[in-house]
């Protein structure tokens, strides 16, 4: 016994040898992404009679740095559906890499049969899932909106664990913070959904973009929104903030610019 | 000795330890924090066996830390059936705890009892499902599925039964089990009501003589408000379970589902 105690329940050198740090190593062959480099914030959507609306800002952050300020984070698909991608920006570049290759695959059937949202979001979560199973996880949580099967109002969420789950409005980062709450109290359950008009939930969308851009620093004031019904999408990937207001900012300390 | 546990303990020459506090970075430089592959979901799930049905049930909330992710993302599903709703299924299944786990668990099991039947043009018998569930929770022995999985159905009299299982196989089949994150809530409580755990005949005796109060298999609707009354009381306490109350009960007629309100806050 010593007064080491992090040596306590060690081997002793003396007996076995040097420790063998070799595996500790932290470069080598292939490497998997253990923590996100680049990345997104908060990915918005809500669900209203018709469709669906997502929004994400066109924002790609390398930690506190704003680096690339036109990055679109909204992709769609087979004009029926919308992916929203927060997190890992090279990651989500991949995933848009593995869905046009997917879009080729599909069309060459030429069956008239295209997937939907709903199968959409099955099949990324199983490419995440596989890949955290594989211990080198897509660091992205992914929002899919669409229709199902039957024509109705389709949102669902995917992220990094293979964790789905699905709601009439969702947020992905600091959104299920700040946004959710605000998109909750319009629409607060899937009954809710059908009194939802497109303005409604487009306003409602808005809104959030600019509460989020007040409150998140790693967010920006240009945005993608996108509308998907059944008649098509409308995706606009240059939106800029509207009537902002920081007035508010005069009245909270160290937000403002009082000194003392 | 000296030289062994000596103040150089701790450097490069004579007898002393590899790293110079505790290894906290790799050799080569920084080292990250690797990536952990699972994430806790909350929720609750329950199920009572009785004398001719079994009742499985959850709540419907799903969290990741102190955020809600949805209100509704059911934890009890149907397995095998006819078709991907689960028509004609007979045997039921709760998952609680890594939901992307749960998700894949209750995907394969139904894959299995489904092809089963396929096979052998008959359908599958609890007995043999839960034999067959804890195989696939062994399977993954050491990357497990980080579920509490619990399986319901009727056995081959028609006598309710249910098997519950920890996440890498262990089972057993019992009267009563909760599980999940208000698991420990509901369970003394299950004991006492199911099980009549602590309950005596009055005025039978003293001491060892005292004689414990005969158990007798519930009715269907006092264990329907058992279930509603457990997580009434777990919402209270627990603030990952809410939103909903989600009931399958296996009956000789096949698998009734009912939803009412929880609390939502």
């Amino acid at each position: 016994m010593n007064h080491f105690p992090q040596a306590w329940g060690r081997p002793r050198d003396d007996i076995y040898g040097h420790y063998d740090a070799s595996f500790l190593q932290s470069s080598g062959p292939n490497q998997h992404t253990q923590s996100p480099v680049v990345t997104g914030t908060s990915v918005i959507a809500v669900k209203f009679k018709d469709g669906v609306v997502v929004a994400a800002d066109n924002l790609a952050s390398y930690g506190s740095l704003a680096r690339f300020t036109d990055v679109k984070r909204l992709r769609t698909f087979n004009d029926t559906t919308v992916i929203g991608f927060g997190g890992d920006v090279s990651d989500m570049q991949y995933l848009d890499r593995v869905l046009s290759s997917l879009d080729i695959k599909e069309s060459y059937a030429n069956d008239g049969h295209h997937l939907n949202a709903k199968n959409l979001h099955t099949y990324l979560a199983k490419v995440l899932y596989k890949r955290r199973s594989d211990f080198n996880p897509l660091w992205n949580q992914l929002l899919v909106a669409g229709t199902d099967d039957d024509g109705k109002p389709f949102l669902s969420s995917a992220d990094l664990l293979g964790t789905t789950f699905s709601a009439p409005t969702l947020a992905t980062g600091f959104g299920a913070h700040l946004a959710q709450p605000l998109l909750r109290r319009i629409v607060p359950d899937e009954a809710a959904v059908g009194g939802i008009t497109q303005e409604a939930a487009v306003a409602a969308v808005k809104e959030c973009m600019k509460v989020l851009f007040y409150r998140d620093a790693r967010s920006l004031d240009k945005y993608s929104i996108a509308v998907v019904t059944n008649e098509g999408i409308d995706l606009k990937e240059d939106e800029k903030l509207e009537a902002q207001s920081w007035a508010f900012a005069e009245g909270i300390r160290g937000y403002g610019t009082q000194v003392s | 000795m000296a030289a062994l546990f000596g103040q150089d303990a701790l450097t490069d020459n004579g007898p002393g330890y590899a790293f110079s506090q505790a290894p906290s970075s790799a050799a080569g430089g920084i080292r990250e924090r690797s990536f952990y592959p699972y994430t806790d979901n909350g929720g609750s799930t329950l199920g009572i066996a009785g004398e001719d049905f079994t009742i499985l049930a959850g709540d419907t909330r799903s969290t990741s830390g102190y955020n809600i992710n949805t209100r509704y993302a059911p934890k009890v599903f149907k397995i095998g059936g006819d078709d991907s709703e689960g028509t004609n299924a007979t045997i039921i299944l709760s998952v609680v705890g890594f939901a992307a786990d749960g998700q894949i668990l209750k995907e394969r099991l139904d894959t299995i009892v489904k092809m089963y039947r396929y096979q052998h043009g008959k359908p599958m018998s609890v007995k043999a499902c839960a034999q067959r569930l804890s195989t696939i929770l062994y399977g993954k022995r050491f990357f497990p599925y980080y579920v509490h999985a619990i399986l319901g159905g009727l056995d081959e009299e028609g006598k309710g039964a249910l098997y519950s299982y920890d996440p890498v196989g262990s089972y057993e089949r019992e009267q009563c089990r909760a599980g999940g994150a208000a698991a420990s809530l509901i369970m003394p409580f299950l004991d006492n009501q199911v099980n009549f755990k602590n309950q005596y005949v009055p005025e039978s005796g003293e001491g060892h003589a005292l004689q414990e109060r005969p158990r007798v298999p519930l009715k269907r609707k006092e264990t329907e408000e058992l279930v509603r009354d457990a997580f009434t009381s777990a919402v209270e306490r627990h603030i990952e379970v809410g939103d909903g109350l989600q009931m399958l009960v296996v009956t000789k007629d096949g698998v009734e589902e009912i939803y009412s309100p929880l609390k939502r806050d």
